[in-house]
């Protein structure tokens, strides 16, 4: 890479004239690379993203005959005995972990950015295994820790007063759990992508402010903070869709308690239930359209006030 | 960081806009609502009374879905009838409530293609989804496909689950049946007697919580308690009039002598909460299991395989019954079944398969569970009083409870058994009982069946 460009350089000063042509075939062959990146991610995204929420907005407006209802699936499911409570499960988990999420990957970032720059890198990779464990056995592995008689702090467990899986579980820790599970899934990879987005704050300017008297905390408040909004911003948006989204987590809590967690504990497994208990794909899809309008609602609510998307 | 001057104003545009585009969406799909939305389809409504198979070929390959229990039978028949082509798919067996059969056939069924040929599964309710119109997946095997003569030698009631307007639409593999398991070796050794009523063997729980505390006679924490005490207290908690309507009365005393009963011996703690397959119950209260109301696979599954009881302890006794009543009823957990593909190519092929698996004495008699087929239930006793495992012989206790299923509790298209245990588990491990638990959970099943197009009358 770096000899072709010394021999274009080469190039370059030897015969200027001809260069103006190579430079514009090679702005417009960076363009053609461009498109063949992006059409190769429009093609998965029409065939997986488009195509699918496209029918799913179709079956939710359609009956099983494909007669079309209007809201008429919405309302049914709003109606649905299960409906009040997944969406309200949901909002007490969405809560505990979003907050725990911006807190908790914030202000470990800005730790490691700070004050632990030499041991950072083993951190960063630290905090980002549980990650790179696939979703399904990261909850497998709570599922163990869990379980005061088998979970290695199962101490722990016995000093809080619980002395078997079914006690941990109970309906009212669930949100919890669930957040403690996706937080340790997740967090890992959120902290490696703040600290880049810290790296990328002018050296000078935080110097400037050290200079100026102001102290790690006011730097992380007044400096720091304010220019990772938009990253934050970003953060929430795709953690506010896959957190109302959840389905995994209390699936196989569900199944390894033998059923002390209802099985339409969320509105994915709700949506799950419906088209596959009940047969019934378009309400299904309703309950499907109503997550996707719920993820962006919030998202045009956050890039509205956060600017996420100005131009400087 | 600072916004351009001109943008909060382009803002406000665009944001009006957008509602505006939002309410006339609105109003536009409002208007258009013509149709109806889709309802929950007419549970247990009646099959499709017409059957037309696929094009028949009789060297069409099989796809048969197992579990891993049946798994060495299915293989067993490959080698005994190695001419036949068959594809073998292990899956979960579609137990504790998991959907995954119905899920992949609604997929198969909205693709148009790659159903199995043969199904087994745990959970014998899913026949009743399998007949229901629009799914049709279950072929009627008495219509040529099974001889009446081999049907004709299952249990008595095994192949009701498995009926609908007369025609049969699976083969039962194995039953249920609960019985009452003692460790006859504690048993003797504490100078108790294997009860005969369930007054008797609350009167022994009071007994053992005060003289042995710590050993337990029961649990209720398992999804399938209902099953073990509600259904043999002949609650109304799931009885089915066809085609769909639904006789819920959980304040009737067929329960509440039996919520009050275990309530009792929840509080003396010789009733645990929890489940028998929990880790914990395995590691601290296998060993102090004096007796456990339940179905005829613990014996091997439980006692043997996962608690590790030693041989020459276990013995089962028949059903308790009431005092004061003429009959003895008992319930059933589970009871698998087999299901040929109404869409299968090769409908003989599919159906000797799963004659073959429900009714050889060469795979039933040593299987784990009690065969619902009549003659391979006596090679199987025999087999297990060969076995050596059981203190005594468990086949005058089988025999009698495989006689005894009260038949007031039908195969529903919801599961009693998540209903239970998502709605009144969790409450007894915080310390609820069950007699105040009797409304939720009636409130729960009513909930469920109405979801999916049972009528409920008290």
């Amino acid at each position: 890479m770096a000899a072709e460009t010394a021999a274009a350089r080469g190039r370059l000063t030897r015969r200027p004239r001809r260069d103006r042509g190579g430079d514009r075939a090679r702005s417009t062959l960076r363009a053609r690379h461009g498109y063949a990146f992006v059409g190769a991610y429009l093609v998965l995204l029409i065939a997986f993203g488009v195509l699918p929420t496209g029918y799913a907005i179709y079956l939710a407006l359609t009956n099983s005959t494909g007669q079309l209802v209007g809201l008429g699936n919405f309302t049914a499911v709003a109606h649905d005995f299960r409906f009040a409570p997944a969406f309200e499960h949901i909002a007490v988990y969405l809560v505990i972990w979003l907050v725990a999420l911006v807190v908790l990957v914030v202000g470990l970032a800005l730790l490691l950015h700070g004050r632990m720059r030499r041991t950072a890198a083993t951190l960063r990779f630290v905090y980002y295994l549980p990650g790179a464990l696939a979703g399904v056995a990261g909850v497998l592995v709570w599922l163990f820790m869990l379980d005061p008689t088998v979970s290695p702090v199962g101490w722990l467990l016995n000093g809080l007063g619980f002395t078997s899986f079914a006690q941990v579980i109970v309906p009212a820790h669930l949100p919890v759990v669930l957040a403690l599970m996706a937080f340790w899934t997740g967090a890992g990879g959120w902290i490696v992508i703040m600290y880049g987005a810290l790296n990328n704050i002018p050296d000078d300017l935080i110097e400037a402010a050290r200079i100026d008297g102001a102290g790690p905390f006011q730097i992380a408040r007044r400096i720091q903070i304010p220019m990772l909004r938009k990253w934050i911003a970003y953060m929430v948006i795709l953690a506010f869709a896959t957190g109302s989204q959840l389905f995994v987590e209390p699936q196989l809590v569900g199944e390894a308690s033998l059923g002390a967690v209802s099985n339409s504990w969320s509105p994915n497994q709700l949506a799950y239930l419906y088209a596959f208990q009940a047969n019934n794909f378009n309400s299904a899809a309703a309950l499907s359209v109503d997550l996707l309008v719920l993820g962006l609602v919030c998202a045009a609510i956050i890039v509205t006030r956060s600017g996420l998307f100005d131009v400087e | 960081m600072s916004d351009n001057p001109t943008r909060p104003a382009r803002r406000a545009r665009v944001r009006r806009r957008l509602v505006a585009v939002a309410a006339l969406g609105v109003a536009a799909l409002t208007l258009a609502a013509c149709g109806q939305a889709s309802s929950p389809t007419a549970a247990a409504s009646a099959p499709a009374s017409k059957f037309t198979a696929a094009a028949q070929s009789s060297s069409a390959p099989l796809t048969v879905w197992v579990d891993s229990t049946r798994l060495p039978g299915v293989q067993a028949y490959q080698k005994a009838h190695p001419d036949v082509k068959l594809n073998i798919v292990t899956y979960n067996g579609d137990a504790n409530g998991s959907n995954y059969l119905q899920t992949k056939v609604e997929l198969y069924d909205r693709a148009g293609s790659g159903w199995p040929d043969v199904v087994f599964t745990e959970n014998v309710n899913d026949i009743t989804w399998a007949t229901e119109s629009g799914i049709d997946f279950a072929a009627p095997l008495n219509s040529g496909y099974v001889p009446s003569a081999t049907l004709s030698n299952f249990a008595t009631g095994a192949l009701s689950p498995c009926t609908f307007d007369g025609d049969v639409y699976c083969l039962r593999n194995d039953l249920a049946q609960n019985v009452l398991w003692y460790n006859k070796k504690l048993l003797d050794q504490f100078g108790y007697t294997v009860p005969t009523t369930w007054e008797q063997y609350e009167a022994l729980g009071e007994k053992v919580a005060k003289q042995h505390p710590g050993y337990i006679i029961g649990t209720v924490g398992d999804a399938w308690a209902p099953e073990v005490y509600f259904w043999a207290s002949q609650c109304q908690a799931n009885q089915v009039t066809p085609p769909s309507t639904l006789t819920l009365n959980t304040s009737s005393t067929d329960c509440t002598r039996m919520a009050s009963l275990l309530d009792t011996l929840i509080k003396d703690k010789s009733v645990s909460t929890d489940t028998v397959f929990s880790a914990g119950f395995a590691k601290n209260t296998a060993s102090k299991t004096l007796m456990l109301v339940g179905p005829s696979w613990y014996g091997q599954t439980l006692f043997n395989s996962v608690f590790k009881t030693p041989a020459g302890e276990i013995a089962a006794a028949p059903p308790l019954s009431w005092t004061g009543e003429s009959s003895t009823y008992t319930g059933d957990v589970g009871g698998g079944a087999w299901i040929v593909s109404a869409h299968s190519k090769n409908l003989t092929a599919a159906s000797a398969l799963a004659t073959w698996m429900a009714t050889s004495n060469a795979y039933q008699a040593t299987a784990g569970t009690y065969p619902a087929y009549k003659p391979a239930a006596t090679a199987w006793l025999a087999n297990q009083a060969k076995s050596g495992y059981f203190a005594d012989d468990v086949a005058p206790a089988f025999t009698q409870a495989a006689g005894e299923v009260w038949t007031g509790w039908s195969a529903t298209k919801f599961s009693q058994e998540a209903i239970w245990a998502a709605t009144v588990v969790p409450a007894l491990t915080e310390g609820k009982t069950i007699t105040a638990m009797l409304g939720p959970w009636q409130t729960a099943i009513q909930d469920q069946a109405q979801t999916l197009g049972y009528t409920v009358k008290g």
